[in-house]
């Protein structure tokens, strides 16, 4: 692989669900009984992701439904029907609010620097003039393929409050020795700083295939009409990456509720901290399992994470058509 | 895996003259574009680096200030003591056997499907692979305990199979392999190829998959560390220590040694992090191309 076959402007086949191809078996090769085998080694084909999904995905979500209407005394495997009672539970329950809010706070702060510099790094690596591009992609990829848990340990090591090499720096900036566990803000920055540094390298990638993908002749006209470099990255850049960050913004959110790893290993268990100050809904469900066994009341916390997805898809879908009728309309 | 498409529908051409007139309109790149670069690389090593700092010293050499930055002599001590507290071989065994198992099972079970879903005619075909888009978009969480529940009435609770069977296959997988297959495989040659005679499955194994080998290395890579990296499942599944992954391991280390000794938190760190650096040295390349071709664009 070299560097020009990975910059080529490959743009074109896209990615999104690419228009179905005309048939390649012109239509007086294909008799009745081709037609039929070819159906039958289709459904074949595709079988085994249906028969996998029905079983490790479809009947324990619709389980999980089920069960979150029962109360679940794992010790004599009885279960009480108890109605609604696990979700007014969940919604008066002020660990699960206090979870969704650190949620929302450490996806706040890792998905805003982290398309910052992603883009950034992004609009370097598109510059043909770079030397040694492909190097300094792979080096960006780093962070994105190693161990979970093993970064989390050494981020929590570096946010250490006595001898943590961060707080050692700060002191230099006349910062006092911050509590990087205990503080609820600062807990939540160091969690995001692990989720920016891990994803920061790979998102960059995403936004460079996308940049490539640009006719050139937008830059073109643009700067025929004067527009500089930051102007041509306001309105010629930004709004053909439209898709690809509504699209990034969608999937970070999925794995931004799921924030999991991160916390359990920086507070060292599944409590979030001393007063569950980085408690996210992932830790509080996995909590309810492992260490409450409530399984019914962790499989409403299962459906209300679900409901934020999608209100979240939701929002985003329709922000990004209002943006897009706005261009239109100019 | 581009360089065959290039070949085919002529893009190589388009691409050099693209590139001509981007390389006209940048006019050069400036001194602190370098800089950021740089920045940004040290920070992507530096934890690396600085776990094996740790792993290599002594605990007195780590609390003091200014703290040391550069290696010590311990590390072998810290190996060894590694070794002491987990079964740290058997987990990384059991890793090694989890990954294979999924990135092989993946790039088959994907590539069948992916190929039926690019290239082949079927009834509620497009229903179908919208569908499977959908499923991306459930969070994992919602059926976590079911799964449990359902991997306890197996009795595959501390099995490794219950790592390996419920990610046998997956969307990304099917979907991924979908768009490789399809913008990888000229319809024209299918199209010879059944003319003559050749079967469906003699077609996917004579002709699609040496096309996509390459596609489905990357496809393999990613499975791969995905399991490697997983830690959800197998804090859920396993239970005993000879039957942990290294994420479980990891944990169970930073538990255990919670603030007495961090250095051996951080050799077992090290230990499960470098296999991945090292893969990394050869298939990272590959990765990038991977990346950027899996990118949503536009």
């Amino acid at each position: 692989m070299t560097p020009d076959s990975a910059q080529s402007p490959k743009g074109r086949r896209g990615t999104r669900v690419s228009k179905s191809t005309n048939p390649w078996k012109s239509s007086n090769h294909n008799s009745n009984s081709a037609k039929k085998s070819e159906n039958r080694w289709s459904q074949l084909f595709i079988s085994p992701f249906f028969v996998m999904f029905i079983i490790f995905g479809f009947l324990p979500i619709a389980y999980s439904v089920y069960l979150a209407f029962f109360r679940w005394e794992p010790l004599d495997s009885s279960q009480n029907f108890v109605g609604l009672e696990n979700f007014r539970n969940l919604w008066n329950d002020p660990i699960f609010w206090q979870s969704t809010r650190n949620t929302f706070s450490i996806w706040f702060f890792s998905t805003i620097p982290q398309m910052a510099l992603a883009l950034g790094l992004a609009s370097i690596l598109r510059n043909p003039r770079l030397r040694f591009r492909l190097l300094w992609q792979t080096i960006f990829l780093v962070p994105n393929i190693t161990s979970v848990v093993a970064v989390a340990v050494v981020f929590g090591q570096l946010f250490g409050r006595d001898y943590g090499l961060i707080n050692y720096v700060l002191q230099f900036f006349g910062v006092g020795n911050i509590d990087w566990q205990e503080q609820t803000l600062a807990s939540h920055v160091a969690i995001a700083t692990m989720i920016t540094w891990r994803w920061v390298g790979y998102n960059s990638l995403i936004f460079l295939a996308s940049m490539n993908a640009i006719p050139n002749d937008l830059y073109e006209s643009a700067s025929l009409d004067g527009a500089n470099r930051m102007q041509q990255f306001r309105y010629v850049t930004l709004p053909q990456l439209r898709n690809t960050i509504t699209f990034m913004l969608i999937v970070g959110t999925i794995g931004g509720l799921q924030v999991f790893a991160e916390p359990a290993t920086f507070g060292g268990n599944l409590s979030g901290g001393s007063a569950g100050q980085f408690s996210t809904l992932t830790l509080y469900l996995f909590r309810n399992v492992q260490e409450y066994t409530a399984y019914g009341y962790a499989a409403a916390i299962g459906i209300g994470i679900t409901v934020i997805v999608l209100i979240i898809s939701a929002i985003n879908f329709a922000l990004t058509r209002r943006i897009a009728s706005e261009d239109a309309k100019k | 895996m581009s360089s065959p498409e290039l070949a085919i529908d002529g893009t190589a051409v388009v691409a050099r003259k693209v590139k001509k007139n981007k390389a006209s309109r940048h006019k050069k790149m400036s001194p602190m574009s370098y800089v950021f670069l740089a920045i940004v690389a040290f920070a992507s090593f530096f934890p690396f680096y600085w776990m094996f700092v740790v792993a290599s010293s002594t605990s007195d050499v780590i609390a003091q200030s200014p703290p040391s930055v550069v290696p010590g002599d311990n590390f072998w001590n810290e190996v060894k003591a590694v070794f002491e507290v987990v079964p740290f071989g058997r987990n990384m065994l059991n890793t090694l056997i989890v990954c294979l198992s999924v990135a092989a099972a993946q790039v088959f079970f994907s590539s069948i499907a992916g190929f039926a879903f690019a290239k082949l005619q079927f009834r509620g075909k497009k229903a179908l692979i919208l569908f499977i888009i959908g499923t991306m978009m459930l969070p994992s969480q919602l059926g976590l305990v079911p799964m449990f529940l359902l991997l306890s009435k197996l009795n595959w609770i501390d099995e490794l199979k219950a790592l390996i069977v419920p990610a046998l296959v997956t969307a990304f997988g099917v979907f991924w392999m979908r768009q490789v297959i399809d913008a990888q495989i000229p319809n024209e040659l299918l199209e010879a190829a059944s003319i003559d005679g050749a079967s469906i499955p003699r077609i996917y194994r004579s002709m699609i998959v040496p096309a996509i080998l390459p596609s489905a290395f990357v496809l393999g890579l990613f499975s791969f560390l995905a399991s490697w990296n997983d830690y959800l499942m197998p804090l859920l599944v396993l239970q005993s220590p000879e039957k942990f992954t290294l994420q479980v391991a990891i944990s169970q280390l930073n538990t255990k040694a919670y603030g007495m000794d961090y250095n051996i938190v951080m050799a077992g760190s090290f230990m499960a992090t470098a296999p991945l650096l090292i893969l990394f040295v050869f298939v990272g390349r590959r990765l990038v191309t991977g990346v950027m071709d899996g990118a949503v664009k536009g």
